[in-house]
């Protein structure tokens, strides 16, 4: 069953030289629990994917399997064609990190460390992606440029955040892994850090795979969202693609005679032609919602818990 | 650039600037210096006193007992230290984000812990030149420290990475200092050897502190001197012997646990130290 949808969701459309990422049935146990179970998905060149997921859905634990920094249990894992457990330097050097929480260098100064980590990269310039992105520019892209000379200790939650970013991208990674990026921004700063992420992947051509609790910046940032519960993916596509998989009811709003109605419908379009075919012009202030992300994802976690609410029911009664 | 390169360039650079940091922060700074001048003082009280049953100056013999054991305090609490907090607020696992980052941390730490001893060296040496008489210094001297403050660090360092490793909350960082100071009390230090039970002196022969403060005296102080030591002789060829023991100890235990620790840093596992961190404040 796992598998079967595993297969199902691999993108067996993606030619092979083009995967940056590629994830078949990974597991990982801890003890006797299984914290992710059979987790496959793939990613080409350029492209944003959001892992979004309840907590303690196995979000972070996939993300740092990635990188290399945790052993999995089982399955089959290339990142930039190479298994994360058999990275060398050179690997390292074409992967951009930024974890979730960081108070690393706080005696630092900002354009001192970001001057001092960039060093590393220069052995693994290339014409195409010169390594290290230059200080002052990077400095400039995300924001930070006045604050250049600052102790890294008296950032403000949101410069020290845009640091960290500053920090993974300052070699100009082919692939950046962005753990829960925006958590403490203020409104305008996500908006600054969208337009870098856009600005990666379209100059740059970087591939990203972030994970977020925020549907909203799933939906503006990723080309496609996986959702992962319980250990799996329970759905993966364009934010669109989301929507009408799952078979939500669209609202419908209007006005006629001088009075608003609203009317949910599982097929909306067929609604309003038939409200139209009633009264015509009558009709003022068409509105048409159609299940947001945030629906579409309540109810894929819900009916996937309760699934394996009933799964282990069931196993119950077997062995009893 | 070959590899090796970056890794040493890189090393030198973070341990430079972070030991500007270490002599430019005013917490650090005074961390730092704070144990020379309590050294200082203790010799400047010593300079008067001689040595029971000899005519020789206690703050004489003293002063290099206190470099062999500040050798010994860097090596294994200063190396500790810095790696659990590195640990702790995630600068470890971001060497580890970085190509050849571990490496160069590893050399950038050498320089910082070698220049932080040095520097104590000096502060400790100067004044006590002009506090304490008695002091000898020869070729041999120099001969003498030339082998026995590489291998002091050879033998201490690994070790302090192995206690660093095996720590995981700064908190309990006396569960290693408290243990450290108790060799030292009877590492013939502050007091000739022979002055604690015989037992005692088998058990401080065991630590490298005793025969770093040996190996020091040997080399400051002149051979009259050895009349107060164990054998009457400052047992040169005992002292590689037992140094050399604890670095092959050290260089055998240290890469095995440090790969461990390391392969277990991960992102949650520092958002989980933070978390606890966060706890402890509230």
């Amino acid at each position: 069953m796992t598998t079967l949808t595993g297969a199902l969701m691999a993108e067996a459309d993606t030619p092979a030289g083009e995967r940056v990422l590629e994830v078949r049935d990974l597991r990982m146990r801890y003890g006797a629990t299984d914290v992710l179970d059979g987790v496959t998905f793939s990613a080409r060149r350029g492209e944003v994917i959001a892992l979004l997921g309840p907590n303690g859905a196995g979000k972070t634990t996939t993300i740092e399997i990635l990188e290399g920094f945790r052993r999995r249990s089982a399955g089959e894992v290339r990142v930039l064609g190479v298994d994360p457990v058999a990275g060398g330097e050179r690997w390292r050097a074409r992967l951009g990190v930024v974890l979730q929480s960081w108070r690393d260098h706080g005696k630092w100064k900002v354009r001192e460390l970001l001057h001092h980590l960039g060093r590393y990269y220069a052995d693994y310039s290339t014409p195409r992606l010169p390594r290290p992105w230059p200080v002052d520019d990077l400095l400039d892209v995300v924001g930070l440029t006045e604050h250049a000379q600052k102790r890294i200790s008296r950032l403000s939650g949101g410069q020290r955040r845009r640091l960290d970013v500053a920090i993974g991208i300052v070699g100009r990674p082919e692939l950046l892994f962005l753990d829960e990026p925006t958590v403490g921004f203020d409104p305008a700063a996500r908006r600054e850090f969208h337009d870098l992420v856009h600005r990666l992947t379209d100059v740059d051509d970087t591939t990203v795979l972030l994970t977020t609790h925020d549907l909203d910046e799933a939906e503006k940032l990723a080309d496609r969202i996986l959702i992962l519960a319980g250990g799996r993916i329970i759905a993966a596509g364009s934010a669109d693609e989301l929507s009408r998989r799952v078979e939500g009811e669209s609202e419908v709003r209007w006005t006629q005679g001088g009075a608003r109605h609203v009317h949910s419908s599982a097929d909306a379009t067929r609604f309003v032609r038939e409200l139209f075919t009633q009264y015509g012009d009558g009709i003022t202030d068409l509105e048409v919602r159609r299940t947001s992300l945030e629906d579409t994802y309540m109810t894929l976690v819900r009916e996937s818990e309760a699934g394996r609410a009933t799964t282990a029911a069931v196993a119950f009664e077997e062995a009893s | 650039m070959s590899s090796i390169g970056t890794i040493t360039r890189a090393g030198f650079a973070r341990g430079g600037i972070e030991l500007r940091q270490a002599f430019t922060t005013g917490a650090d700074l005074w961390t730092n210096l704070f144990p020379a001048v309590i050294f200082a003082v203790v010799i400047f009280f010593m300079r008067d006193a001689t040595v029971d049953g000899t005519g020789i100056s206690l703050g004489a013999r003293t002063l290099p007992s206190v470099f062999g054991m500040s050798l010994a305090f860097s090596g294994l609490l200063m190396v500790a230290t810095i790696l659990v907090t590195d640990r702790e607020d995630g600068t470890l696992l971001r060497a580890k984000a970085v190509p050849h980052g571990m490496s160069s941390y590893l050399v950038s730490k050498i320089v910082l812990v070698g220049g932080m001893t040095a520097a104590g060296f000096v502060l400790q040496l100067v004044p006590g030149l002009f506090i304490v008489e008695g002091l000898h210094m020869d070729a041999g001297s120099w001969l003498t420290l030339l082998w026995l403050v590489p291998l002091g660090f050879v033998a201490t360092m690994p070790i302090g990475a192995v206690l660093g490793s095996i720590i995981d909350n700064p908190r309990n960082l006396g569960l290693i200092t408290m243990p450290i100071i108790g060799v030292v009390a009877i590492s013939g230090i502050f007091t000739p050897i022979g002055s604690i039970p015989g037992w005692l002196q088998g058990v401080a022969q065991v630590f490298p502190i005793y025969w770093l403060g040996l190996g020091m005296r040997s080399a400051f102080l002149p051979d009259a001197l050895t009349a107060v030591e164990m054998g009457d002789s400052w047992r040169h060829l005992e002292t590689f012997g037992v140094l050399t023991l604890w670095a092959i100890a050290g260089l055998v235990l240290a890469p095995v646990i440090l790969r461990r620790m390391a392969r277990r840093e991960s992102g949650s596992a520092v958002a989980a130290r933070r978390e606890k961190a966060l706890q402890r404040t509230a």
